[in-house]
């Protein structure tokens, strides 16, 4: 095409949630037929990019974006995903969205199916026009066959391998007769190999015909594979936009994850741990989205054990499972004691916490006082802050104890609050976070589970989040097994980082191993060997 | 004029509402010819009459099994209770507290077994609550024909077995409560001291079985159960105790009920016992998922008021006798309106 004019052009893309700046100042541009991988770790901002480029209505409920989308020069505003459709945008999710009951060739003309007028038609209009299913078999097939695939357009999808319903999300997009981008968000998370490379054996077939298209996978390789070139996000920002040939997953990994810190700053030489304090053998945990396949490690006394990875890949299942909060199996000793699974009560007993990344949904009583909060867990597990009457006949909430404890960590967190009576809805997302904290420490665990502990919350916050833990780390001697999505928090206060990948544990570094190191384990090359 | 505002918007419109309304009839009464201190007199112990049944209703919502439709289940252990002690001959107070404590070990059991139902149908509580309600009074409707009372008092005349549908309780407990260190003022006025003071003895318990350990990981489970099963608490469990309690209050409740009334009601009679203290539970301010003492005191209060006056006013002023109208209507309509109404509970 002589056209020079890129196909879709974005210009100083700047969004923001609530104060919270997702996107800075992204600019980039696409050439028709042009594969160009999008990269970022988990909250980088590219969801975020494609629901702005999709239209999707949260973007202007919350405010809209700053920054311009151009398609073939043109500026847009896209008011709803059917305006983006129109434009040719087609969008393929992660998640599937096909009816299970309906046919390949149904799934693919949804709602376009072409039809035949019958008398009903001119009596009620439109909508009581029957389907002209020859045609519906062909321009599916053709559609299919656009895409280098063997689908069948009888089946349905219900009884499809997930990878053909995968091929089929895609050839609805493309039976549209002006698509011109397509956006495809993680399409290989759920294949095999082998169905991933049938798949990007038809991106490139698709590009061939002119189609651009938005790959977006942690699969690094893929990536180096099929892209012409390759975007990273990082924190919002665009890091690097450059040509794939040449470059390799590992220098793409280190932009993902960021820049190389100097790590010498860290003191750590003053450092002592104790024996084995926490031992986990093949542990299995059953926490959908999360699942953990088979986790072997071992956290030392005194010692803060640091867990990433990226969404999705088991890391948040492991402190869930051993607290008992979902099915869960394998081996678990505390202190060399076989602890329980799947009794929260018993993981409690024998001296854990756990500060639940699920804040709003099992960390708290929203409707509940803060002093609740903070009590009911030392007051259910230990039977503190009851007050005994009548010789031990029974015992009453003990409220004046509730509540001192309850200002001593208001002030000793900084909780921004009315009063030890405010409902913990009404506070900040930080504030309720540190009341999460507060819970666990009333508990007085020996050892302590913090799960995305920052997440959500300010800098502020974060920072006096993360210098809580290491004061309770290092002045009381709690153990803490803190799991992150944030590698640069795991590596700033952690002693050893083990990344999980598909359930499994990747490989364990030591929070100074090089970034890029770090960045391979995440996206599933174990190219590199583990050292701890 | 801040602090009357959010006092106002605590207490509710709706309470606020009814409250002049009952203020309203008790000035119209006079001029339709009823008189105010018998009025007041039937409402104090109307209150008193009905308000552990109300109180029943407080620890499973507040566990978050919603409001007890199947509280015939703790009405029926308390008529077990009620007919038994007659059966064995006790009267007076050994008749009335015979009653209470046979009555015991049935609501236990009763609600245990009624409370394993409903951990099984989570979410539906309310619905399934009712069904079984309806089931256990009507299968009760056979036993009492077959169970072997002999009670001359208590048996059908001309055959001599099968129970009364209505069974006085002259001659054993009537108005035992009522009627302990009762005040009487004039010839119209009562005030039923040893009943309200059992009231208040119940609402006392209820108030400190809620601050118990157990009593706050029950408000914990109604609150959050994700949150009291992280914090080591069985929200099965303790939904189960919470039946088990609105169960043993329910039997108490219709005890405390019938000697007021003077007679136990057998039969269909249980059967549409659990909606006047629903409603009334609802009218003082509790949602499905929330309730304290001050609601069931507030909403009794206001709801039996109403229920005695509004018969009585509006019969006067229009001659006829519609006064089981105006109750179905007014505690129907309350249950609509509280149960329509959005609860505030953050998720």
């Amino acid at each position: 095409m002589p056209d020079d004019t890129p196909l879709l052009s974005l210009e100083g893309i700047t969004k923001d949630f609530y104060g919270t700046t997702v996107l800075r100042d992204v600019t980039f541009a696409l050439k028709r037929g042009e594969i160009l991988g999008l990269v970022g770790e988990n909250g980088a901002g590219k969801t975020t990019l494609m629901r702005i480029l999709f239209g999707m209505p949260v973007i202007a409920e919350t405010g809209g974006f700053g920054g311009t989308v151009r398609i073939d020069g043109q500026p847009v505003s896209f008011r709803n995903p059917f305006d983006a459709l129109d434009a040719g945008i087609g969008m393929v999710h992660q998640e599937f969205s096909l009816i299970p009951g309906f046919t390949t060739t149904e799934n693919i003309m949804l709602n376009r199916e072409p039809s035949r007028r019958n008398v009903a038609v001119d009596l009620f209009g439109p909508r009581m026009a029957t389907l002209d299913r020859p045609a519906m078999t062909t321009r599916a097939t053709k559609a299919i066959e656009r895409l280098g695939v063997e689908l069948d357009p009888d089946m349905l999808v219900s009884e499809m391998p997930v990878g053909h319903k995968q091929f089929t999300e895609i050839a609805r997009e493309i039976d549209r007769e002006n698509v011109k981008l397509l956006v495809l968000d993680e399409p290989t998370a759920v294949l095999a190999e082998s169905e991933a490379e049938i798949l990007l054996d038809s991106l490139r077939r698709l590009a061939a015909q002119g189609i651009s298209i938005i790959f977006i996978s942690h699969r690094l390789h893929e990536i180096t594979a099929v892209a012409d070139r390759v975007v990273v996000l990082r924190d919002g920002q665009l890091v690097k936009d450059t040509s794939a040939k040449g470059v390799e997953v590992r220098e793409i990994a280190a932009w993902m994850v960021g820049r190389e810190v100097d790590a010498n700053a860290r003191v750590r030489s003053d450092r002592k741990y104790g024996g084995p304090a926490l031992e986990v053998e093949r542990l299995w945990v059953d926490m959908p989205g999360e699942t953990v396949r088979d986790v072997s490690f071992s956290v030392r006394e005194g010692e803060i054990f640091g867990i990433g990875g990226l969404a999705g890949q088991g890391k948040l299942g492991i402190p869930n499972g051993i607290m008992g909060l979902f099915a869960a199996g394998g081996t678990v000793r505390l202190h060399g004691k076989h602890v329980e699974l799947d009794a929260p009560r018993a993981a409690l007993d024998a001296g854990m916490a756990f500060v639940s990344e699920d804040r709003r949904g099992v960390g708290l009583l929203l409707d509940e006082s803060l002093d609740w909060n903070i009590a009911f867990t030392a007051m259910q597990v230990k039977g503190s802050y009851l007050k005994r009457w009548l010789g031990g006949l029974f015992s009453l909430r003990d409220e004046k104890a509730m509540r001192a404890l309850a200002e001593q960590y208001i002030e000793q967190l900084e909780i921004k609050c009315t009063g030890h009576r405010q409902k913990a809805k009404e506070l900040s997302g930080g504030n309720q976070q540190k009341i999460c904290l507060a819970k666990a420490f009333a508990l007085e665990p020996n050892l302590l589970f913090v799960s995305e502990p920052t997440r959500g919350i300010d800098v502020g916050a974060k920072k006096l989040v993360l210098d809580k833990l290491r004061h309770y780390n290092r002045d009381e001697g709690t153990t803490i097994v803190m799991v992150s999505s944030e590698l640069e928090e795991l590596r700033a206060i952690c002693d050893r980082v083990a990344i999980v990948d598909e359930g499994r544990i990747a490989g364990i570094l030591p929070p100074d191993a090089p970034l890029a190191d770090f960045g391979l384990l995440m996206a599933g090359e174990r190219a590199a060997e583990a050292s701890a | 004029m801040n602090k009357l505002k959010t006092a106002v918007a605590d207490f509710g419109w709706p309470r606020i509402i009814i409250f002049f309304f009952v203020v309203a009839l008790f000035v119209a009464a006079p001029l339709v010819g009823v008189r105010v201190d018998g009025a007041l007199s039937d409402v104090l112990s109307r209150f008193g009459q009905n308000g552990i049944l109300v109180l029943a209703l407080v620890p499973m919502v507040q566990a978050g099994a919603g409001l007890n439709f199947g509280l015939p289940v703790g009405i029926i252990a308390g008529l077990l209770g009620g007919t038994l002690s007659m059966q064995f001959g006790l009267s007076g107070w050994a008749g009335f507290l015979g009653a209470v404590g046979i009555s015991l070990p049935f609501a236990v059991l009763f609600g245990w077994a009624y409370g394993l139902l409903l951990n099984k149908v989570k979410g539906e509580e309310m619905t399934i609550a009712m069904y079984v309600g309806f089931s256990m009074v009507t299968f009760f409707a056979i036993l009492w024909l077959l169970l072997p009372y002999s009670s001359p008092n208590m048996v059908w005349g001309y055959s001599g077995t099968g129970l009364r549908t209505t069974i006085t309780l002259d001659g054993y407990w009537t108005k035992i409560l009522n009627d302990f260190l009762a005040i009487r003022i004039g010839r119209f006025f009562v005030f039923p001291t040893g009943l309200l003071a059992f009231f208040a003895a119940a609402t006392g318990t209820m108030w400190l079985f809620l601050r118990s350990k157990t009593g706050t990981a029950m408000t914990a489970v109604g609150s959050n159960p994700d949150f009291a099963r992280a914090g080591g608490v069985s929200s099965d469990r303790m939904r189960l105790v919470s039946v088990v309690v609105s169960t043993v209050f329910g039997a108490v409740g219709i005890l405390v009920y019938q000697q007021s009334y003077g007679f136990i009601q057998l039969y269909q009679a249980p059967l549409y016992m659990a909606f006047p203290a629903v409603a009334a539970i609802l009218l003082g301010g509790a949602s499905v998922n929330k309730a304290s003492m001050v609601n069931v005191l507030v909403g009794t209060f206001l709801f039996q008021a109403i229920l005695t006056m509004t018969p009585n006013v509006i019969n006067s002023v229009l001659q006829t006798d519609m006064s089981e109208v105006i109750r179905i209507v007014i505690s129907n309509g309350m249950i609509i309106y509280a149960l329509t109404r959005k609860t505030k509970v953050s998720k």
